[in-house]
């Protein structure tokens, strides 16, 4: 009886439904659906951004595995997904536990350690910059205590490993907030009795607060890998635009925007890159959420 | 049986606890050590989360006779002065490019909200043909990369005139598919009978909509906007792609501008990132719960 009554109220206005979705289907098809499409057909052609360009084949593609700076691109990338995503799956898992429990004071701490997620990359990167300076603070720091200055940004391997370092440090908060809600959910119950069974603190933690909140991590880990393989502004404001003084540590979308825009860019070739991202961004959430199967069974 | 009467003592305990000592979320009593080790951790991570805004803020008001650069460092400036604030604005019109920064997010504030209800409510609520479709629509629009796709979007906006104009920076993300999601998923919480009623008093779509539906999601309307002014205040690379005239720079680029341009120049470039970052910190602290609900939001559908 309630069904036939919502059908009817469903049922007026024929024109009302495509009325109300009508900007959000056209904004999503215009910018969003349609330069997708473009992007995977211009891969195939010479486009450049004031020439039309033609069809070219797998032209881009066989010029892509000759050139140098895509593997530096592909390789940067990667890294930063395998430096990222574990740090990013245990490290905010450890800061919701301590920020878990109702002590006195614990909104302030868990509000302050989010503020780095409200905080523009842009700021952040540039906070950094002056950090890690070669005469910055954490030298400073480093060289009162006797270890001495260490040229973060000027080393091509320090200074992609800073970048990540920033990376993590920036979303530290935004995955705490998501495995607190996850922690909220663990029953108490099994605490109890696994440290009545005498399972200290470490134990407790491998075997009963993992297990709970594995599909959180395997959440987090989705997330935060497809993150890190798009990476871009890190890298771009602490190594340049150019990516260090030979291009070292250029990141893929760096790459992409760096071929693909300008008057002489190469959009062609630029969305070959892209279309290399796409396809990469799928198989690393596929592959996340296979070896949560796998784990599951 | 046991776990049942666990379960009741646990959920009993905080109605009951009430001498003033430290307890836990369940009621039970934190040993003293393992408080003291608790906010021993917890001072450290405030100081790694924290500390290097506050750093950017003290070299900020260093005057341009103080050394920035001691060892060991000096964490106070010793004659506080807004100086570099007025130097900021001297070398890159920064409060143009604050308003720009301002209408951009205003603007996508705006569309997100009007433009993510309309069609959130179009998906849960309206019945017709293709709306399976158009429900698809949005959630491949979501899976869609946009690193991967903003050198075609350029040329789009090209194409239609729009590039190097602020219209054009907030035209992309300004109905995005993950708000219309979250605002669809928020109507079909919604029990139906209220709308039912209107239905039978005689009220059309549009006052439906407006009367009943709308006010019910509030709170997830409040985590769009917020979400939505945070992302186009913060955003970097798109902003970088579409803008290249110097009057029409957002925060962010102009900030990318000052730094490369006068990098050696550490309490400028301060001053600039503080300016960038004061408003959101700022609506942070005012409107803290729709943050965190926007993450759990966000992320269980992103």
């Amino acid at each position: 009886m309630a069904s036939s009554t919502v059908s009817r109220v469903r049922r007026q206005l024929p024109t009302g439904p495509w009325l109300f979705a009508a900007p959000g289907l056209l904004i999503t098809g215009a910018f969003i659906l349609y330069p997708f499409v473009s992007t995977v057909v211009n891969a195939f052609t010479d486009r450049r951004t004031l020439i039309p360009g033609e069809f070219v084949g797998l032209a881009n593609f066989r010029e892509l595995l000759g050139d140098d700076m895509f593997w530096i691109g592909l390789r940067n990338s990667t890294l930063y997904v395998v430096g990222v995503v574990p740090a990013l799956v245990i490290l905010p898992l450890l800061l919701a536990l301590l920020v878990q429990k109702n002590i006195p004071g614990i909104t302030f701490f868990r509000s302050a350690f989010y503020t780095p997620v409200v905080a523009s990359i842009v700021v952040v990167g540039l906070i950094w910059v002056w950090l890690l300076d070669e005469r910055g603070l954490v030298n400073s720091l480093l060289e009162t205590i006797g270890v001495g200055r260490v040229g973060f940004l000027s080393d091509q391997w320090l200074l992609l490993l800073s970048a990540m370092a920033v990376t993590v440090w920036k979303g530290l908060g935004y995955y705490m907030i998501i495995y607190l809600a996850a922690l909220a959910n663990v029953p108490r119950e099994l605490h109890e009795a696994a440290a009545v069974d005498g399972a200290g603190a470490i134990r407790r933690f491998l075997t009963v607060t993992v297990p709970a909140v594995r599909s959180t991590m395997v959440l987090v880990g989705a997330l935060s890998s497809v993150a890190a393989f798009k990476v871009f502004s890190e890298v771009y404001l602490m190594a340049g635009p150019s990516g260090g003084p030979a291009g070292e540590d250029t990141t893929l979308v760096m790459l992409v925007q760096r071929t693909g825009t300008g008057l002489t860019g190469r959009v062609g070739y630029a969305s070959a890159i892209s279309v290399v991202v796409f396809v990469v961004t799928v198989a690393l959430m596929l592959l996340v959420l296979r070896a949560d199967r796998r784990d599951e069974s | 049986m046991s776990v049942m009467e666990k379960v009741r003592q646990t959920t009993a305990k905080p109605t009951t606890a009430r001498e003033p000592r430290v307890t836990d979320e369940h009621g039970r009593r934190i040993r003293v050590w393992e408080l003291a080790l608790r906010y021993l951790l917890l001072l450290a991570v405030l100081a790694l989360t924290v500390g290097p805004f506050l750093w950017q803020l003290s070299t900020s008001l260093k005057g341009p006779t103080e050394d920035i650069f001691s060892s060991p460092p000096k964490f106070l400036p010793s004659d506080p002065t807004l100086h570099n604030y007025k130097r900021v604005a001297d070398t890159i019109p920064v409060w143009d490019y604050a308003l720009n920064s301002l209408k951009v997010a205003t603007a996508n504030v705006v569309t997100n909200c009007v433009g993510a209800a309309l069609a959130g409510y179009a998906l849960a609520r309206l019945r017709y043909r293709g709306r399976r479709v158009a429900t698809l629509v949005f959630i491949l629009a979501m899976l869609v990369p946009v690193e991967g796709i903003i050198i075609a979007q350029f040329t789009t906006m090209r194409e239609l005139g729009l590039n190097n104009t602020l219209v054009g920076v907030v035209l992309p993300g300004s109905i995005s598919a993950l708000n219309v999601l979250l605002m669809r998923n928020a109507f079909l919480n919604l029990p139906y009978e209220i709308e039912e009623a209107a239905y039978v008093d005689g009220a059309n779509v549009w006052q439906r909509f407006l009367r009943i539906a709308l006010p019910s999601v509030k709170g997830t309307v409040a985590v769009v906007a917020i979400f939505a002014f945070m992302g186009a205040w913060d955003d970097f690379l798109w902003p970088l792609i579409v803008l290249s005239d110097p009057s029409k720079f957002t925060l962010t680029i102009g900030l990318n501008y000052l730094h490369g341009t006068f990098a050696g120049d550490e309490r400028l470039v301060a001053a600039g990132t503080i300016i960038a970052v004061a408003p959101l910190i700022a609506l942070f602290a005012c409107l803290q719960r729709y943050f965190f609900r926007g993450v759990g939001e966000g992320a269980v559908k992103g």
